[in-house]
């Protein structure tokens, strides 16, 4: 399952604050800091996927049933992404917020599968 | 060795004791110690080594968590084989019962050890689909034969647990 981050929110925000930052530098003359945070914030803020791993040692099964339960996908589903991850290497299982994609690769390594988080940037 | 279920139960019968040896053997095999290929796969980085400061909370915060966790579900499995340490003839048959509410505990030290076992012994994906391997006649054939009984008992657990 892709499912598209809260693109419309989260690609908003960073440029509200930059906004909103630009203001506050134009009323009070050269005041940095608040550049450099909307920075920050920013880069949290990007979408974040969530990418598994092929392991030769993990079964097909295993994997398949980790997918359901993790993310929810009815079984089909889950056997595409397995099947991905099989033949090519990797398979994108989510797409969205930092925090939500850690917890994700978190309930993934719970399962032992080889997950980790990556920009989409 | 015969594999049914029965009610609330996953039943491994008429088990002889090589195959119980080895299953007595799983909460042992889920240890890295000290291996560093083993603990690097058992606690994999969340992300590619540029997110330093990521990859560093994760150790801190996270990494600890997922010990308890695997720690927990290796408790259930000792538990459930206390069942073999009763058999009053050591060279006998025995019989496990694995209640279905501890198959998600069973799949989890058992992928465990696997992991740790294929590690250590940094099997390739050849030797891993090699199930046509001659006899045992060594340690690294044993381990083989080990990931591969552990995998084929999690196939048969995820089936039995589907059925539910």
């Amino acid at each position: 399952m892709t499912v598209q981050p809260r693109s419309s929110l989260a690609a908003a925000l960073p440029n509200e604050s930059a906004s909103a930052g630009a203001e506050v530098c134009g009323s009070s003359v050269g005041n940095p800091v608040i550049e450099v945070e909307t920075k920050a914030a920013e880069k949290v803020d990007l979408p974040w996927q969530v990418v598994v791993h092929n392991d030769p040692v993990n079964l097909m099964t295993y994997v398949t049933m980790v997918f359901q339960k993790v993310f929810g996908l009815p079984r089909a589903q889950a056997e595409i992404h397995m099947m991905e991850v099989h033949q090519k290497g990797r398979s994108i299982l989510w797409t969205g917020v930092r925090e939500r994609a850690e917890l994700y690769v978190q309930q993934l390594h719970g399962y032992l599968l080889l997950a980790t988080l990556e920009r989409t940037v | 060795m015969e594999m049914r279920r029965d009610g609330d139960c996953i039943e491994l019968l008429d088990l002889d004791p090589f195959l119980a040896e080895l299953l007595r053997q799983i909460p042992a095999s889920t240890k890295a110690e000290g291996v560093d290929s083993a603990e690097r796969r058992l606690f994999s980085e969340p992300a590619a080594a540029t997110e330093k400061e990521l990859c560093a909370e994760w150790k801190v915060y996270v990494q600890p968590e997922l010990r308890r966790l695997f720690g927990h579900a290796t408790d259930i499995v000792v538990a459930d084989l206390e069942q073999l340490a009763s058999n009053e003839k050591p060279f006998a048959n025995c019989t496990l019962r694995i209640p279905t509410r501890n198959a998600e505990a069973w799949l989890n030290a058992l992928n465990q050890a696997r992991l740790a076992i294929a590690a250590k012994f940094d099997f390739t994906e050849s030797e891993l689909s090699d199930h046509y391997r001659s006899p045992i006649g060594s340690r690294r054939d044993l381990s083989l034969f080990q990931v591969n009984f552990y995998g084929f008992l999690q196939e048969w657990i995820l089936r039995e647990v589907d059925c539910v």
